[in-house]
């Protein structure tokens, strides 16, 4: 059994959501060999230190109704640095200007000798050659499958199951809120404003949703995989990008009436990243409804993969961030 | 372009190849051929039935050479354009002169809009647009497509392209 010392470092939904994996998995996590315990948990206002193992359970409730895990005040960089463990899980949220704090963090947990499995692709988007060669040199284990399509595997899919595999393209819906803001479009026959104002009451989109309607949040992760499957040095200004916005609900008619749906769709090529609507084929494997992901991965030999999943929510990027710490620690 | 052509064959040796000639010296590409043998004509040729590519100048030629070789023709069918393109359109599409993004096409010489769709849903809304374009080849249409997002870029019209839509 490998006994595994983790930080949660960033105790937002998707932070909260990987404590509640971890409360609901950890039969599983000892059946693979992994004895996991969170010994510090930061957010913003500060953080809780138990060497011993932090009560998870205990740790969310008083996130619940206090608004922070706080009981000292430290800063999760301090925490990286100076708490003994052996794996950050970094998920803070993004900020692809900067990288802000979760760049901070994750060098701070390299220098330190800490494994990082992360959400956050700010630092991804910005510092990818720069965070790789930190690892490495540390001899750290980096990975970060949940940036990308939540829980829709699409990088350890690439690199463990297609592997030997060349990749050719890369293309699909990497932004579910994009999704299902022209699914309920066309449904509705309704207009984009509309449909906005509606996935922000469900909480579907966010309160400034400028990062998933004008292609952004796409855009990162077409950087993330192009840096990380075509060995490229990528940044967000290599994307041509396109968003939804002024698509209308006549045009999705007329595209339906000729057997096709409109989705933002985001494509890697070694020559080209592009972010744009598109026409798909109704009956095709990238025509799927709501929130979803999809990507199809064109491969020499194994012809075209597709792949389909939830793409936000903070379990299904819990669940992808427990895989990745599943790959670093089975035994 | 693409050529379908029934001919018909005397029963003797080297018919068949006496008919292929013409088309591969005329720099024609064969794509099928279906050799009728027991399926005699009423004047007891053979029927063979022909798919072929080539360039619109040279078909004249081919059938007088046939026709000089013996050989009758019976049906052509030609067809221009081979490929067809779907496209979305959405921005002020009439106010910015649709006669013109459409003539941009058609000037081409190499592809043609066969079919337009507009909805304009308000006059002060943008409007809709699917187009339907043929051209005579995918490198073609791809050029085609090229033309068609220059010029709305100047007009500040969206093109939404399928998927797999470049030429390889």
């Amino acid at each position: 059994m490998r006994k595994v010392r983790a930080s949660i470092i960033g105790f937002g939904s998707v932070g909260r959501g990987v404590a509640e994996v971890i409360l609901q998995k950890d039969d599983e996590l000892k059946s693979l060999g992994i004895d996991l315990d969170v010994v510090a948990i930061a957010d913003s206002r500060g953080a809780e230190v138990n060497s011993e193992g932090i009560d998870l359970n205990a740790a969310l409730a008083r996130k619940n109704e206090t608004g922070t895990v706080a009981i000292e005040d430290l800063t999760g960089e301090y925490v990286i640095r100076n708490v003994d463990h052996d794996l950050v899980i970094e998920t803070t949220p993004t900020d692809i200007e900067t990288g802000g704090t979760g760049l901070v963090n994750m060098l701070a947990a390299f220098e330190n000798g800490r494994d990082v499995v992360t959400s956050n692709k700010g630092p991804l988007t910005l510092k990818y050659q720069e965070l790789m060669k930190a690892a490495s040199e540390a001899d750290c284990k980096f990975m970060f499958e949940a940036t990308v399509g939540g829980a829709m595997p699409i990088i350890n899919l690439i690199k463990s199951t297609l592997a030997g595999n060349e990749i050719q393209s890369i293309e699909g819906i990497l932004n579910g809120t994009c999704n299902y803001i022209l699914t309920r479009m066309m449904e509705e026959k309704a207009s984009y404003e509309q449909m906005l104002a509606e996935s922000k009451e469900l909480g579907i989109a966010e309160t400034d949703p400028t990062y998933d309607v004008e292609g952004i949040d796409a855009a990162c992760k077409l950087v993330i995989l192009s840096n990380s499957i075509f060995g490229q040095n990528a940044t967000f200004q290599d994307v041509e990008v396109t968003g939804i916005t002024k698509i209308t609900p006549e045009s999705l008619a007329l595209a339906y009436d000729e057997g096709y749906v409109i989705k933002l769709i985001g494509e890697v090529r070694k020559d080209r990243l592009r972010v744009s609507p598109r026409l798909v084929p109704a009956s095709h494997p990238l025509a799927v409804g709501g929130t979803l992901n999809v990507a199809s991965v064109r491969t020499d030999l194994a012809g075209t993969v597709t792949v389909a999943g939830r793409g936000a929510g903070s379990i299904e990027t819990a669940s992808a961030i427990l895989s990745d710490v599943i790959s670093i620690y089975r035994e | 372009m693409r050529v379908s052509m029934d001919i018909e064959l005397k029963d003797a040796p080297g018919q068949l190849l006496l008919a292929l000639n013409p088309i591969s010296e005329l720099k024609g590409n064969l794509k099928s051929i279906v050799h009728h043998h027991e399926d005699r004509t009423p004047r007891s040729t053979i029927p063979v039935q022909l798919v072929f590519e080539v360039e619109h100048e040279n078909l004249d030629l081919i059938i007088s050479r046939l026709e000089e070789n013996g050989i009758g023709v019976a049906r052509v069918d030609e067809k221009r354009f081979m490929e067809h393109g779907a496209v979305i359109l959405i921005g002020h599409i009439v106010h910015t002169d649709i006669q013109d993004t459409i003539d941009t096409i058609d000037k081409t010489g190499f592809a043609e809009v066969v079919d337009i769709c507009l909805s304009m849903p308000h006059i002060d809304k943008r409007s809709s647009a699917s187009l339907k374009i043929d051209a005579v080849g995918r490198k073609e249409l791809h050029e085609a497509m090229a033309v068609l997002k220059e010029v709305a870029e100047k007009k500040d019209l969206l093109v939404i392209e399928p998927i797999g839509a470049e030429v390889a």
